[in-house]
């Protein structure tokens, strides 16, 4: 018997793909309640991790278990316990909102009895009450989503798997889907998710895993997170668009390296993000170098490490660049 | 048990709505066959007459049947592909179902829609003036020997859906599938007909035996031999063709 309120227990997961190590050695819990999210650029391993999870892909090495449960020995107890949504649309153009929402009903064996209503509960939740005769092939991207999510939410799952919820979604759209999430909490249910943007993840997570190349790189809340970094981030935008900006940059970067309280640097177009112990004492330093290279400066801002601060820390790399090189 | 017939029940709803709602891909298998019901009956009809006696559309419906429910049967594994390219059967297979219900669910709805288009062939038929020998129990038989043809080609598409990477290659071998089998058959002509290479390869193909019961059946009268003859021929295809798909896809689908 499990005694720990852990519905996902995962110890020293390992997935090869041929010579590719896609998951090596992760170890994670999740607490009952909680919305737990696995940040990392595309490529770390998420969706492996997730199709272990979900029973789709077999582990090599390792545990993973659900509410006491493990994956390999009873996969079919553990299906019936997750609302799985992937990260991309799998609804049906033919049918209907409410065909599929039968559809899924029968398959997570809903009795007769209480499809129905549970049906009309889940569209209430996603906000698509009223367009139960609508066909999916008529929806726009995001009512999609929002259907796969309900999808997802029919058998009223204890925990609830999310690969990327809201990639490719607008604004208004990402809003919605990350209030339904808050919402699920709310109600109880334990969220795991996927995600590559930082604000995703500070805003829903409890508990934020950082995943790069298939290892977890730390585990924390995000706050806790950051504020451990005792770090500040100043960041230099300089005047100048000319062809003359990089070596500017490159100048300004090579000086403040120099710099005791500077821990690190980053630069992002006109920016040079500065990473320092305490901003009180490194920016007037910070401003001499700039004057002695008679380097023009549009904006100085200062603030407080986030997410992309935490990764950088952790794995040596600007979160950023990693994207854009995966893209 | 009754999970599974919840499951497959769900299939199967979905794939009915699929024909319902997209009745062109019906009207796409049929109209090879449609095609060659009513102008290779027409080209050939005088020309048949001198030389065989009889109706030749009449002679060439059976033929035109199997070849439905070959190309119906064939296809039929074709929306499991895309499924399983646009990740639908991924999600499916997250859900706590057996995966048989899958096959099952849509190996019965591809055999509905055979006896749909072959009703549809069958009614085209009496538009031409075919009267079938054996009357209402006879259309009955030719429905029944269909779907023992199609029982089996349905598994083989059903393996092919989930042995193939894209949905391009599926197309290719449907396209190139359907003509070889039916003249490597007693699809058009007598076997007698046929050059000896040929003859040899028409033995082996079931295609054969059903089209000749149901030529019977349409032609003469209930030959009760011939009938138990293909029927133990159909049934042997089809349950070599389980025994594979049954290997093959426990392979695919765990």
């Amino acid at each position: 018997m499990d005694m720990s309120d852990a519905v996902i227990r995962i110890e020293s997961l390992r997935k090869e793909f041929g010579s590719v190590l896609a998951l090596n050695d992760i170890s994670l819990e999740v607490e009952r309640g909680n919305i737990f999210g696995l940040l990392g650029p595309n490529g770390a391993g998420k969706t492996t991790a997730v199709k272990i999870l979900t029973t789709l892909v077999r582990p090599d090495g390792g545990t993973v278990q659900v509410s006491g449960t493990d994956v390999l020995r009873d996969p079919v107890r553990v299906r019936s316990l997750i609302g799985y949504v992937p990260q991309e649309l799998t609804v049906d153009p033919y049918l209907t909102v409410q065909e599929h929402l039968r559809y899924y009903a029968d398959l997570y064996h809903l009795p007769a009895a209480a499809r129905d209503s549970r049906i009309q509960q889940v569209l209430g939740l996603v906000g698509l009450a009223g367009q139960e005769d609508r066909r999916a092939r008529h929806l726009s991207g995001g009512t999609k989503k929002k259907l796969d999510l309900a999808c997802g939410l029919i058998h009223r799952p204890p925990l609830i798997v999310l690969d990327e919820p809201s990639l490719g979604l607008d604004v208004q759209v990402r809003q919605d889907v990350w209030n339904y999430i808050l919402r699920l909490k709310e109600e109880g249910t334990t969220v795991f998710l996927c995600t590559n943007y930082m604000d995703e993840a500070e805003r829903l997570c409890d508990v934020v895993a950082i995943i790069d190349h298939g290892r977890i790189a730390i585990t924390g809340a995000p706050g806790a997170l950051r504020s451990q970094l005792k770090k500040d981030v100043i960041a230099v935008e300089i005047a100048s668009s000319n062809e003359s900006q990089r070596e500017k940059l490159d100048a300004l970067e090579k000086a403040v390296s120099q710099l005791a309280m500077v821990q690190g640097t980053v630069k992002d177009g006109t920016q040079l993000k500065i990473y320092v112990e305490s901003n009180e004492t490194a920016l007037p330093q910070i401003l001499q170098s700039t004057a002695a290279l008679s380097i023009p400066i549009r904006t100085v801002t200062y603030s407080r490490p986030g997410l992309d601060e935490v990764f950088l820390h952790y794995t040596g790399r600007p979160f950023a660049e990693e994207r854009e090189r995966d893209a | 048990m009754l999970e599974f017939a919840q499951e497959t029940k769900a299939q199967l709803v979905r794939w009915m709505i699929h024909l319902r709602r997209e009745p062109f891909n019906m009207a796409f298998n049929l109209v090879n066959p449609v095609i060659l019901l009513i102008f290779m009956g027409g080209a050939f009809q005088g020309l048949a007459r001198d030389v065989m006696g009889g109706d030749y559309r009449a002679y060439l419906l059976p033929g035109i049947l199997a070849l439905t429910a070959f190309g119906n049967s064939m296809a039929g594994g074709i929306p499991l592909l895309f499924d399983k390219e646009n990740g639908f059967l991924l999600r499916l297979m997250s859900a706590p179902i057996s995966r048989a219900s899958i096959l099952v669910g849509r190996f019965l709805a591809v055999n509905i829609n055979t006896t749909l288009q072959c009703l549809i062939i069958l009614g085209l038929g009496l538009i031409f003036g075919i009267r079938i020998a054996t009357g209402f129990g006879g259309v009955l038989a030719l429905l029944i020997i269909g779907l023992l043809l199609g029982f089996g080609v349905t598994v083989i598409s059903l393996i092919l859906a989930f042995v193939l990477e894209n949905h391009g290659d599926f197309f290719a071998i449907l396209g190139i599938s359907a003509l070889p089998v039916s003249f490597l058959s007693s699809a058009f002509v007598p076997l007698d007909s046929l050059p000896i290479w040929m003859r040899l390869i028409a033995w082996v193909n079931p295609m054969t035996y059903a089209i000749d019961g149901m030529r019977s059946l349409v032609l003469s009268g209930w030959d009760r031999s011939l009938l138990a003859q293909m029927v133990i021929v159909l049934l042997i295809f089809d349950a070599a063709m389980f025994w594979l798909g049954g290997r093959v896809l426990r392979r695919h689908l765990a």
